[in-house]
C-alpha cells in the first residue's frame, strides 16, 4: 500500500518537474483555463443568486395583477371593472393600482413613479429610492438628494411641478426600489393628466390562493380585453429570465464551451516533439506504458484542479463580493440609472459538481489518449522524432 | 515542518483549493443568516407597494417590469423595428407569454 503510494508520489514529483520544465507553455495554459472556469462559474453563481433572490423576495408579490390589453398593448384600465371582479366569488379585495415610467429630462434617467394612498394626504410629498438620489447631469460630478431636497418635474402638459424629497428607501432595498419614486395620488394624476376613473391595472387578493386559476379565468370571461398576471407568472419570470438556456448566459456558455473545446483539441491531436522525446527517453529507461499513463494524467488533474479552484473562488469573489462588474456593463445596457446591488451568495455542491464534471474530467482525460498514442510507439522511433 | 518534495506542495494546494471552497460555502451560509434582515426589508417593501418585478436595469419598459410585459413590448417603435436594448438579449420572454403556457 505504502509502495504504492510511494510510487504515485514519485511519479507526481517527476510530473511536476517536467511541467516546470515548460513553465510559459503551462503557465499561459493555467491562465486560460482558469478564466474558462471563472467565466462559467461566474454566469452560474449569478444567474442563480438572482434567481433565488427573486423567489425569496416576489414571494410578497401580489396574488393577481389584471392588465387591460388594447391593440396587444397594454392599456389604462377603467376602475368601473372593479365592482365586476369583487363580485366574484373567492375574490377579497381589488384596489386600482397606479404607476408608469417617466424619462428625467435632467439626468436622462428612467424612474419608476407608482402611487402609494398613504402619500395622498401629503401632497407635493415623494420618497425615492437610492437609486434616484443619486440623480446628477450627464458629465457632471454626483450630487446625492436628501430629505427635503427638491426635484422638479415637466408634467405632459409642460408645466413643471416640483416635489418634495420626504423620504429615502434604504440603500439595502435597492434591488427592488433603485429607481421608485412613491407619489401621491393627485401629483400623480396630476403629472400625466391621467383622468379620474382610470388605473394602470388592478392588484388582487383572494381568499384561497388554490382558486387563483378558476377566479382569473372568470375574469377573462367577464372583461375579454382583460390579462390576469398571477405571481407564479411573476415568481417563474424570474426563474426563466436567468435561465442558462437563453438570452446572452448561453451566449457566454457557448463562448466558454468552444474555447473549452479548442483547448481540449490542442491537447487531443497530439503532443509537442519535445513531450513525444521526452515519452520515448522514459520508455527506454524502463518506465512501463502503464507508468507514463500515470505521469500524464497527474498532468492533467494537476492543470485542471488548480484551475478549477482558482476559477471557481475568483468567480465567487466577483459575483458576491464585487458585484459582478464583468457583466454590468451587459445588465446596465443604456440604462443611465442603474441599481447598486450585493446579491445574498446561494451557491450549492451541485453547482461545484456540475463544473467539475464539465471541465476537469475532459481536460484531464483528453491529456491521457494522445500520450497512450505515443507511450505505445518503440522509443527509438520517438527519440528520433 | 518543510515541503521538501513537490508533490507535497501539489498536495497542500489542492488542500488549500478544497479549504477555499468550503470557506464560500461557509461565507454563503453566514452571509445569507446576515441578510435575512434586509431580505425581509425589501419583501415588506414588495408587500406593502405592491411590487411585481426587480429592478435589475431601468433602460426598457419590458426590462424592468418583464413580469408585467406583453409580447409587443419590446417592438414598441413601430412594427418592424427589432428588439435594440442590451438588456432585451439577457433576458428571455416570461413563460406565460410563451405559446406552449397558453400565452397570448
Amino acid at each position: 500500500m505504502m509502495g504504492a503510494l510511494e510510487k504515485q508520489r514519485h511519479i507526481l514529483d517527476f510530473t511536476l518537474s517536467s511541467l516546470g520544465r515548460r513553465k510559459g507553455k503551462n503557465i499561459a495554459l493555467a491562465i486560460v483555463y482558469t478564466f474558462v472556469i471563472f467565466l462559467l462559474a461566474s454566469v452560474l453563481f449569478l444567474s442563480d443568486a438572482l434567481k433565488q433572490e427573486a423567489g425569496l423576495i416576489l414571494q410578497e408579490a401580489p396574488e393577481m395583477v389584471v392588465q387591460r390589453l388594447v391593440a396587444g398593448r397594454q392599456d389604462l384600465i377603467p376602475t368601473r371593472y372593479v365592482e365586476a371582479i369583487k363580485a366574484i366569488s373567492g375574490v377579497q379585495s381589488v384596489e386600482p393600482r397606479l404607476w408608469g415610467y417617466y424619462n428625467d429630462p435632467f439626468s436622462g434617467a428612467n424612474y419608476t413613479l407608482l402611487v402609494n394612498p398613504e402619500l395622498n394626504n401629503h401632497p407635493g410629498a415623494i420618497i425615492i429610492g437610492s437609486g434616484v438620489s443619486r440623480r446628477s447631469e450627464p458629465g457632471k460630478p454626483q450630487q446625492s438628494l436628501r430629505k427635503n431636497d427638491h426635484i422638479p418635474f415637466k408634467t405632459s402638459g409642460g408645466e413643471v411641478l416640483t416635489l418634495q424629497v420626504k423620504g429615502l428607501f434604504p440603500s439595502a432595498s435597492e434591488l427592488v426600489t433603485a429607481d421608485l419614486i412613491v407619489i401621491s395620488e393627485p401629483d400623480f394624476r396630476t403629472l400625466f393628466a391621467l383622468p379620474a376613473g382610470q388605473a394602470t391595472d388592478l392588484v388582487l387578493k383572494v381568499r384561497n390562493t388554490k382558486e387563483l386559476a378558476t377566479i382569473a379565468a372568470k375574469i377573462a370571461q367577464i372583461h375579454p380585453d382583460s390579462r390576469p398576471i398571477l405571481r407564479d407568472d411573476m415568481l417563474r419570470t424570474y426563474a426563466a429570465v436567468f435561465d442558462w438556456r437563453g438570452g446572452v448566459i448561453l451566449m457566454v456558455l457557448s463562448c466558454v464551451f468552444f474555447a473549452f473545446i479548442i483547448l481540449a483539441w490542442d491537447k487531443a491531436t497530439g503532443l509537442s516533439a519535445e513531450e513525444k522525446r521526452e515519452i520515448a527517453i522514459l520508455k527506454a529507461i524502463g518506465w512501463e506504458t502503464s507508468d507514463i499513463l500515470l505521469m500524464k494524467f497527474w498532468e492533467g488533474a494537476a492543470v485542471s484542479l488548480t484551475a478549477f479552484f482558482i476559477g471557481i473562488f475568483l468567480a465567487y469573489l466577483h459575483v458576491f463580493l464585487a458585484s459582478s462588474p464583468l457583466f454590468t456593463p451587459v445588465l446596465k445596457g443604456w440604462s443611465v440609472l442603474y441599481p447598486q446591488f450585493r446579491l445574498t451568495p446561494h451557491i450549492h455542491v451541485y453547482q461545484i459538481a456540475v463544473l467539475f464534471f464539465l471541465t476537469v474530467i475532459p481536460y484531464t482525460v483528453v491529456t491521457i489518449v494522445p500520450s497512450w498514442r505515443s507511450a505505445t510507439i518503440d522509443p527509438d522511433a520517438g527519440m528520433r522524432m | 515542518m518543510t515541503l521538501q518534495r513537490k508533490s507535497d506542495i501539489f498536495f497542500c494546494s489542492l488542500l488549500i483549493g478544497a479549504l477555499l471552497i468550503c470557506l464560500m460555502f461557509a461565507d454563503a451560509a453566514v452571509s445569507q443568516r446576515l441578510d435575512r434582515k434586509w431580505i425581509e426589508e425589501r419583501r415588506a417593501i414588495v408587500r406593502v407597494l405592491a411590487l411585481t418585478d426587480l429592478c435589475l436595469t431601468t433602460e426598457a419598459r419590458y426590462t424592468r417590469h418583464p413580469s408585467m410585459a406583453d409580447l409587443h413590448t419590446p417592438f414598441q417603435d413601430h412594427p418592424l423595428s427589432l428588439d435594440h436594448f442590451p438588456s432585451g438579449a439577457l433576458m428571455l420572454p416570461p413563460p406565460h407569454l410563451q405559446p406552449q403556457d397558453g400565452g397570448e
